[in-house]
C-alpha cells in the first residue's frame, strides 16, 4: 500500500483495505454551536451503561441526591460508576427500556430532578503533572469514565496497559455519517481535549501522541492544530472514508500496524481513545467532575432544529428530541449511533447514555425499510468493501447454513460490523444480521460448554466427596468390627492361658498380657478418635475401654502370679464375666436395633426429614447385633473349654463359681422388680399422653384450628418420648433375660 | 548370495522391529479415547433420564454399545453429533414429543414453602441446591444444570422448573429470515421468556 502525505499532515497515512462512502449528511447538525439541553423532569440512569459488569446502587428509594453523587458503584474490574446527573429524589430503582437492540428492559435508577441542580462538593486537580499515573487512572475510576465513542469500555482498565506504549492515538475521526459530536466538541473546546490528552500522555508515557482526524472536518483541524502547537502532539489528518474511525482501521491507517487477530491495540503498542473520553478526563481531573452530561447530535428529517446538545446523562430520548421539534408524523425511525452501526430504539423513553453520540429521527425518505432479500449474486463487492480484509460472503454462506465451525475458520469473530458489506450488496442481503446472528450462536455455544465443563467438575467433585464418605464410613464398620472380634478372642486366649504353670503357659499368658494391653491402648485411642468426630457410640467404646483394662490388668496379675509360682485366681472368672457381658450387650443390641427400625419407619411415614438417617442407623444396629450375636455363640462355644479346663487348677478352682457369683448378679440387682414397675408405669403413661396428642391434635385439625404445628410438634415430641420409654423397658427386659440365661447355665 | 539376502533382511527386520518397540512403548497413548469423546459431546447436565448416573457413565455404556440416542437434554443434535462420532444410524431422539426440542430451564424453590428437608441437596448432582436441615434452600441459578431431579423428592412440591429468561447479557440477533423477506426493523423480544 502507497503511502501519501496529505491535509498538512507532515507524516504519511498508511490507509486500510475496504471502506464505502456512504452521503454524509454531516452539515444537517455541524454549523449550529452545542446547546445546553434543559433539565429534564426526571432522569433514568441505567446501572449499565458500559461493557462490562452492571454497577451496584448505593442509594435507596426517596433518597435526595446531589449533582455529581454516586448512586451506583462499579463492581468488578471491568465496570463503571454512575453518578447523579443533577440533584433531586431517587424515586425507583426498576427495569426499563435501554440503549439495547433487543428493546429488553433493564436495571435503572431514576431520579425525579428538583430544578436546583445542586452540586456535590467536589476539586479538582491543578497539579496533575506532579501526580503518580496510579492515582490518576484511580479518579478516572471514581468519575466512571467509559469510552465515550460507543463501545464503553471502563477507561481506567484501558489506560493500565502491561506492556509499554508506542503511540496515543485520539479517534476524533467520526466516520459515521450524520454524527458530528466530536467535530463540534474540537471546534468550541478543543483546548479542553487537547488539556485531557496531555493527562492520558502523562499517565501512559507514549512515545508519540497522534490525533487521527477525517479531512471533511477543516475546522475542527484547524482547532486542534491551534490548541496543540508547541505540546508535540501531532494531528494527522485521515482521508475520508468509512469506517477510517474503526480503532484497528484508524491504528492501521496511522501507524501501519495489524492488530493481530482476537488481539488487543495494546498488543501493538497502541492505546485509542475517543475524543468524548478525553473530553470527560479533563473535566474529571482538572474540575473533579464525573461523566454525568455528553454532546450528543440530535439530527433527522424530523426534526426541526438540528445540532449538537449537551445532554445529562439519564435525559430520555423523547424529552430532546421534543425541545429539537419534532414533527412525530415524519418521524420513521428513530435510531441511536450512526445510519451504519446504530440501532432502530424501540421506545423513545430510551434514556441517553453515556455512549450514545448521536440520535436520528429520520423520515421515511431519508432511512427507508429495508429491501427484502435476493439471492447472492456472488459479485464480490462485499469482499473489496470490508476493512478487515474478510470474506463476507463466505461469512454469510457459513452463517446462513448454520455452519458455524466454518465461519469461525473463515475468522467471523474479526468482523467489526460496521455494515460496509451490507451497504454495497446489490441483492440487499442484511450480511451483518447474519455474522451477528452466527456470533451470538457461538457465544451461546461457547457460554454453554463452559458451563457443561463446570457442571462436569462439580459432579465429579461430588462423586469423590460422597465415595470418600461412603468409604470412611466403611473403614470405620470395619474397625469396629475388628475390635469386636478381638474381644470375643481375648478372653479365650487368657481362660485357656490361666490354668497350668509351666514355661510354655507363662509364655503364653505374658503374650496374652501384651496383646490385652495393646488392645487396651488400641480401644482406647478409638475412644479418643470417637470423641474428636462426635461419634454417637462414645458410651460403648467407654465401656468397651474399661473391660479392657480391667482385662489387661488382670492377665498382668496372671502373669506376676505365675511368675511367683501361684496359680492365677482371677483369671478363671474371665469367661464368667464375659460370657454375661456379652448375652448383655446382644440383648441391649437388639432391643436398640428393633427401636431404631421402628423409629424410622415412624419417620418414614411421617415423612420427616431424618428417615434415611434413621434407617441407616436402624441397619448399624442390625450390624451390631448381629456381629454381638456371633461373638456370643464363638464365646459360649469356648466356655465350656474353659469350664473343662479350670477344674485341673485344684487350688483355684474354689475360687472361680466364687468369682462367677459375685460377678454375675451386678447387672440384674441394678433393675429390680421395682424399677421394672417403674419403667412399665413410664411407657404407659406416656403411650396415655401420646394417644391423647394425637385425638387433640384430629379435632384440631377437623376444626381447622392455627395451631397446627404446635400440636403436630408436641405429637412427635410424645411419640419419641414413648418410644424411648418402650425400648428402655425393652432393654431391661433382654437384660434381666440374659441375666437369666445366665445363671441358667 | 542367498545367504547374504536373508542375512540383510533378518537385520534390516530387527532394525525395524527395535524401532517399533521403541516407538510403541514412546508414544503409547493412554486409555480409551472414545468414552472422552462421547462424554465431550454430552451436555453433562448429569441428569440421569438416559437411565445412567451422569454423563460419564452414559458415555461408558454408549462406547459399550448402548444405543446413542437417550440422552434428552441434548436434543436431536446431540443424537447426530454422537452418530457421526460412532458411525452409527442417525435414530430419532427416546424421548416425548415436548422434550423434542429442549428449552433451557433452572430449578426455582418457592422459599417460603420450603420446610427445609435437605432432600433436594442430596438429589443435586452438580451440588446446586444451597441450604441446610430446618433452614430454606435456594438454588444456586449459575450452577444449576436444569436436569430437575430435585423435584420429585420434594416432600411439598416446592420445587419447579423455570425457562431461564433472555436477558441483555444472553440475548442474540436472530437469523435473518431470507431470501424474499426484509428483515424486520422491530424485533419482538420482552423479559419473559422466549
Amino acid at each position: 500500500m502507497g503511502s501519501l502525505i496529505i491535509g498538512g499532515n507532515s507524516r504519511p497515512v498508511f490507509g486500510f483495505p475496504g471502506g464505502v462512502h456512504p452521503p454524509e449528511h454531516k452539515t444537517d447538525s455541524s454549523e449550529a454551536p452545542i446547546r445546553v439541553a434543559p433539565l429534564p423532569p426526571r432522569l433514568v440512569l441505567p446501572l449499565s451503561q458500559h461493557a462490562g459488569a452492571p454497577a451496584e446502587p448505593v442509594v435507596a428509594v426517596g433518597e435526595r441526591v446531589l449533582k455529581g453523587q454516586l448512586v451506583a458503584k462499579a463492581k468488578g474490574v471491568v465496570s463503571a460508576n454512575v453518578h447523579a446527573p443533577s440533584s433531586g429524589t431517587v424515586t425507583a430503582i426498576e427495569l426499563r427500556p435501554v440503549q439495547h437492540p433487543s428493546g429488553l428492559e433493564q436495571p435503572c435508577i431514576v431520579i425525579d430532578t428538583d430544578g436546583r441542580d445542586e452540586w456535590i462538593a467536589h476539586a479538582g486537580i491543578s497539579d496533575w503533572q506532579s501526580r503518580d499515573p496510579a492515582e490518576l487512572v484511580a479518579l478516572f475510576r471514581e468519575a466512571g469514565i467509559a469510552g465515550m465513542g460507543g463501545a464503553g469500555f471502563p477507561t481506567a482498565v484501558k489506560v493500565a496497559p502491561r506492556k509499554p506504549i508506542d503511540q496515543l492515538i485520539l479517534n476524533a475521526v467520526e466516520c459515521e455519517p450524520y454524527i458530528t459530536a466530536d467535530d463540534r466538541l474540537m471546534r468550541e473546546r478543543a483546548r479542553d481535549v487537547v488539556e485531557g490528552l496531555k493527562i492520558l500522555r502523562h499517565i501512559l508515557k507514549p512515545r508519540e501522541v497522534l490525533v487521527g482526524i477525517e479531512d471533511n472536518k477543516p475546522q475542527a483541524i484547524a482547532a486542534m492544530r491551534q490548541a496543540m502547537d508547541g505540546t508535540g502532539m501531532e494531528v494527522v489528518v485521515v482521508p475520508t472514508k468509512y469506517p477510517s474511525g474503526g480503532e484497528k482501521q484508524l491504528i492501521e491507517n496511522l501507524t501501519g500496524k495489524e492488530v493481530p487477530s482476537g488481539g488487543l491495540p495494546a498488543d501493538v503498542g497502541v492505546v485509542c481513545c475517543n475524543t468524548g473520553t478525553a473530553h470527560a478526563v479533563f473535566r474529571a481531573i482538572e474540575h473533579g467532575e464525573p461523566v454525568i452530561s455528553r454532546i450528543t447530535t440530535l439530527t433527522g428529517d424530523a426534526l426541526a432544529r438540528r445540532g449538537n446538545v449537551e445532554a445529562l446523562i439519564g435525559t430520555p430520548v423523547i424529552d430532546l428530541l421534543r425541545d429539537a421539534g419534532i414533527d412525530e408524523r415524519k418521524l420513521h425511525r428513530l435510531v441511536m449511533g450512526g445510519p451504519m452501526m446504530g440501532f432502530t430504539l424501540q421506545s423513545p423513553a430510551v434514556p441517553v447514555v453515556k455512549t450514545t453520540n448521536c440520535l436520528i429521527a429520520a423520515s421515511a425518505a431519508e432511512l427507508p425499510d429495508p429491501a427484502p432479500e435476493q439471492p447472492c449474486i456472488r459479485c464480490g463487492a462485499c469482499a473489496e468493501a470490508c476493512p478487515a480484509s474478510l470474506l463476507p460472503q463466505q461469512l454469510y454462506w457459513f452463517s446462513k447454513a448454520g455452519e458455524f465451525d466454518k465461519a469461525q475458520d473463515q475468522h467471523l469473530m474479526d468482523c467489526i460490523e460496521c455494515g460496509a458489506c451490507a451497504y454495497v450488496c446489490p441483492s440487499s442481503i442484511p450480511l451483518v444480521q447474519y455474522y451477528r446472528y452466527a456470533k451470538g450462536e457461538i457465544r451461546k455455544k461457547q457460554a454453554e460448554e463452559r458451563k457443561a465443563e463446570r457442571a462436569k467438575q462439580r459432579f465429579e467433585a461430588r462423586k469423590a466427596r460422597l465415595e470418600a464418605e461412603h468409604a470412611e464410613r466403611e473403614a470405620k464398620r470395619k474397625a469396629r468390627a475388628e475390635a469386636a472380634k478381638k474381644r470375643a478372642e481375648a478372653p479365650a486366649a487368657t481362660a485357656v492361658s490361666a490354668p497350668a504353670v509351666d514355661e510354655a503357659v507363662l509364655a503364653r499368658l505374658k503374650s496374652a498380657s501384651l496383646s490385652a494391653s495393646s488392645e487396651y491402648k488400641a480401644a482406647v485411642k478409638a475412644l479418643k478418635d470417637a470423641e474428636a468426630n462426635g461419634g454417637a457410640d462414645i458410651d460403648a467404646l467407654t465401656r468397651h475401654v474399661e473391660e479392657l483394662k480391667a482385662r489387661a490388668d488382670a492377665a498382668k496379675a496372671a502373669v506376676r502370679a505365675a511368675q511367683q509360682g501361684e496359680a492365677p485366681a482371677a483369671a478363671p472368672a474371665a469367661p464368667a464375666i464375659d460370657l454375661e457381658k456379652l448375652k448383655h450387650e446382644v440383648g441391649e443390641a437388639s432391643s436398640a436395633y428393633k427401636a431404631a427400625v421402628r423409629a424410622a419407619k415412624e419417620a418414614e411415614d411421617a415423612g420427616a426429614a431424618n428417615a434415611g438417617e434413621l434407617r441407616a442407623h436402624a441397619e448399624q444396629m442390625k450390624q451390631r447385633a448381629d456381629e454381638l450375636k456371633a461373638k456370643l455363640r464363638d464365646a459360649k462355644a469356648e466356655a465350656p473349654a474353659a469350664a473343662a479346663v479350670a477344674p485341673a487348677v485344684a487350688d483355684t478352682a474354689a475360687t472361680a463359681p466364687a468369682a462367677a457369683e459375685v460377678s454375675a448378679p451386678p447387672a440384674a440387682p441394678a433393675i429390680g422388680p421395682e424399677q421394672m414397675k417403674q419403667l412399665k408405669a413410664a411407657v404407659a403413661t406416656s403411650t396415655r399422653q401420646y394417644k391423647e396428642a394425637v385425638a387433640a391434635l384430629e379435632t384440631a385439625e377437623r376444626a381447622g384450628a392455627d395451631n397446627l404445628d404446635a400440636l403436630q410438634a408436641r405429637v412427635d415430641g410424645l411419640k419419641q418420648k414413648a418410644d424411648d420409654a418402650k425400648a428402655a423397658l425393652e432393654a431391661v427386659v433382654a437384660q434381666m433375660k440374659a441375666a437369666a440365661g445366665n445363671k441358667e447355665s | 548370495m542367498v545367504l547374504i539376502a536373508i542375512l540383510a533382511l533378518v537385520a534390516l527386520a530387527l532394525v525395524f522391529g527395535a524401532v517399533l518397540g521403541f516407538a510403541s512403548v514412546k508414544f503409547h497413548v493412554e486409555g480409551d479415547p472414545i468414552v472422552e469423546r462421547i462424554d465431550a459431546l454430552l451436555p453433562q447436565t448429569q441428569c440421569g433420564q438416559c437411565g445412567y448416573p451422569g454423563c460419564r457413565p452414559y458415555a461408558e455404556a454408549v462406547a459399550n454399545g448402548d444405543v446413542h440416542n437417550k440422552c434428552v437434554p441434548g436434543g436431536a443434535e446431540t443424537v447426530v453429533k454422537l452418530s457421526e462420532l460412532l458411525g452409527r444410524e442417525v435414530l430419532a431422539l427416546d424421548a416425548d414429543e415436548a422434550d423434542q426440542v429442549p428449552v433451557k430451564k433452572v430449578a426455582y424453590i418457592r422459599e417460603a414453602e420450603c420446610i427445609g428437608c435437605t432432600k433436594c441437596i442430596q438429589a443435586c448432582p452438580v451440588d446446586a441446591i444451597l441450604g441446610a436441615a430446618q433452614k430454606m434452600h435456594t438454588v444456586l441459578v449459575d450452577e444449576c444444570t436444569g436436569c430437575d431431579l430435585c423435584v420429585e423428592p420434594c416432600p411439598v412440591d416446592c420445587i419447579e422448573m423455570r425457562p431461564v429468561a433472555v436477558t441483555v447479557q444472553t440475548w442474540t440477533w436472530q437469523k435473518p429470515d431470507g431470501i424474499g423477506n426484509a428483515p424486520a426493523r422491530r424485533i419482538p423480544v420482552t423479559n419473559e421468556a422466549a
